[in-house]
């Protein structure tokens, strides 16, 4: 009975949302080169099936790639922050106007960068856009620690690698996947946002724009709903991990 | 070398931006084996500091903390500390909780041992049937409860505690105070115990040392004359009536001091 509300409600959601956008689409009588409705959509993934695979797997690696980078380079930097007030002094201002700055404005830099490596441009945009809000949790998660927990360790002569991986660590996870959460997002835009700007680019960002170039707006917005279940997809992964690794902060309500 | 704990002359003060804020000055403190030392004063008169200095945590300006005829200059394995706040990791289950010190000081030992060990523990406290849950799902008393056994687990030299009972209700508090004394009787340990309650420490104390306002050096001892297996029901006969009123006593001068140097 459970379980079936926890599937059936939100497919019933999206059911909803489905007829709403269809009934949107027919009582304005749109026709589908302005806005096209749902039932235009198996038609456009039937024609282009191939090319929704092929995208579909450029983007998902590429976003998986560069969210990982984000989480070591993170991590290492949380990790430098938390430990050292010197550092974390130093780094903020910096890691927050760097992220202040629209990653679209990135793009052409890192185009001239790296001519040609599409690839290694794409990745290297979704780390950059997703390492932040790890950096930062990681950071406060370490600096919060509570003094008496390092101590009930120092006090019996751990070193500060023994405190920082039996307490330290796991006790920073539940922010961590707090943050994972939020960078999975970001590193997802990351990558479609390269396919998108960057000339001759792969990914169902470049699908979307061979949609725009050809006015096949089908086409466009198929595009739009797999990235929308790519990204669905990616967060529970996310949130599958988190309850394999920080279930215990998951308080029961009752 | 008769005592175990044995703190000389101990200075000590905190570099603050208005400039060193003297804590201890003056501190003596002599704690035998196996004996039960409490140790009251006014609020933030240095008794935190005390308990961070016997555990090696952190080393005086002057004066020397000996342990075991051993000057202590860093942190030993020979000691258990326990909090107000019971510090229990939450992503562990009790069990594994209580076990942690021995991971550091025995990473040898056998995981069957340490299990025994643990669960004899918990069996002395209470906690039986309590192993596999998580701290969230214990009431704070037992968490305290669990928290000591991870304080002693080791076989410590000596047992810190910072108000271990501080954060409980009146009655919790006793019944911990007995569990306490229960302890004590099947696992002697020497303890340090740092109090805001003048009851509890003539309860589980052996000496109770009152410490003056900050900066904070030993103002009074107080030897307890009551026999070993006491109740909580002797607190209100007079021998401990007495004594809780020469504490008394002895605070409100120790208040008193701290008040006229503040001005």
């Amino acid at each position: 009975m459970e379980s079936l509300q926890k599937i059936g409600v939100p497919i019933a959601a999206i059911l909803v949302f489905l007829v709403l956008w269809e009934a949107l689409v027919r009582l304005n009588g749109w026709p589908d080169y302005v806005m096209a409705s749902p039932s235009d959509l198996p038609q456009a993934y039937a024609r282009f099936w191939e090319l929704f695979l092929v995208g579909a797997w450029q983007t998902l690696w590429r976003t998986v790639a560069g969210l990982l980078l984000a989480v070591i380079v993170g991590v290492l930097i949380g990790m430098v922050m938390g430990f050292s007030r010197i550092m974390r002094d130093a780094l903020y201002p910096l890691l927050v106007g760097f992220n202040a700055i629209p990653k679209a404005t990135l793009v052409p830099v890192l185009a001239l960068l790296f001519i040609g490596q599409h690839d290694f441009n794409t990745v290297m945009m979704a780390f950059l856009i997703s390492f932040f809000p790890i950096a930062v949790s990681v950071g406060i998660g370490l600096s919060t620690l509570e003094p008496e927990y390092r101590d009930i360790l120092r006090s019996l002569g751990a070193s500060r690698v023994t405190i920082f991986r039996k307490i330290a660590l796991p006790k920073t996870l539940p922010e961590f996947f707090g943050a994972l959460k939020v960078s999975v997002t970001l590193a997802f835009i990351g990558t479609n946002l390269v396919e998108i700007v960057s000339p001759h680019g792969r990914g169902l960002g470049a699908l979307f724009l061979s949609g725009q170039t050809n006015s096949n707006y089908p086409l466009m917005f198929a595009v739009l709903i797999a990235l929308a279940v790519l990204g669905i997809a990616l967060y529970y992964a996310v949130v599958f991990l988190e309850r394999v690794f920080a279930g215990w902060a998951e308080r029961e309500t009752t | 070398m008769d005592n175990l704990i044995d703190i000389k002359g101990v200075r000590h003060a905190y570099r603050t931006k208005a400039g060193p804020l003297p804590v201890l000055d003056g501190l003596d403190i002599q704690v035998a084996e196996s004996e039960f030392c409490a140790v009251v004063g006014p609020s933030g008169c240095g008794k935190s500091t005390l308990t961070r200095l016997v555990a090696g945590l952190m080393r005086p300006d002057e004066g020397e903390v000996w342990l075991h005829g051993k000057r202590v200059t860093s942190p030993r394995k020979t000691v258990g500390m326990a909090f107000q706040n019971p510090v229990l990791l939450e992503w562990r289950n009790i069990l594994d909780n209580v076990i942690l010190p021995l991971e550091i000081v025995a990473p040898s030992m056998p995981r069957r041992d340490r299990v025994a060990r643990a669960e004899a523990l918990l069996e002395m406290v209470g906690l039986s049937g309590f192993e596999g849950k998580r701290p969230s799902e214990l009431s704070g008393g037992m968490r305290q409860r669990a928290s000591l056994c991870r304080a002693i687990v080791h076989k410590p030299d000596v047992l810190i505690m910072d108000e271990p009972f501080g954060a409980l209700d009146n009655f919790t508090r006793e019944d911990l105070w007995q569990t306490m004394r229960d302890l004590r009787a099947k696992e002697p340990f020497t303890a340090v115990l740092i109090t805001h309650d003048l009851r509890e420490s003539v309860f589980l104390g052996d000496q109770v040392i009152v410490l003056s306002g900050r900066p904070a050096r030993t103002q009074y001892v107080l030897d307890v004359t009551l026999p070993d297996d006491r109740t909580i029901d002797i607190l209100y006969e007079r021998e401990a009536g007495e004594m809780l009123h020469i504490l008394r006593d002895q605070i409100k001068i120790a208040q008193g001091r701290g008040a006229a140097e503040a001005q």
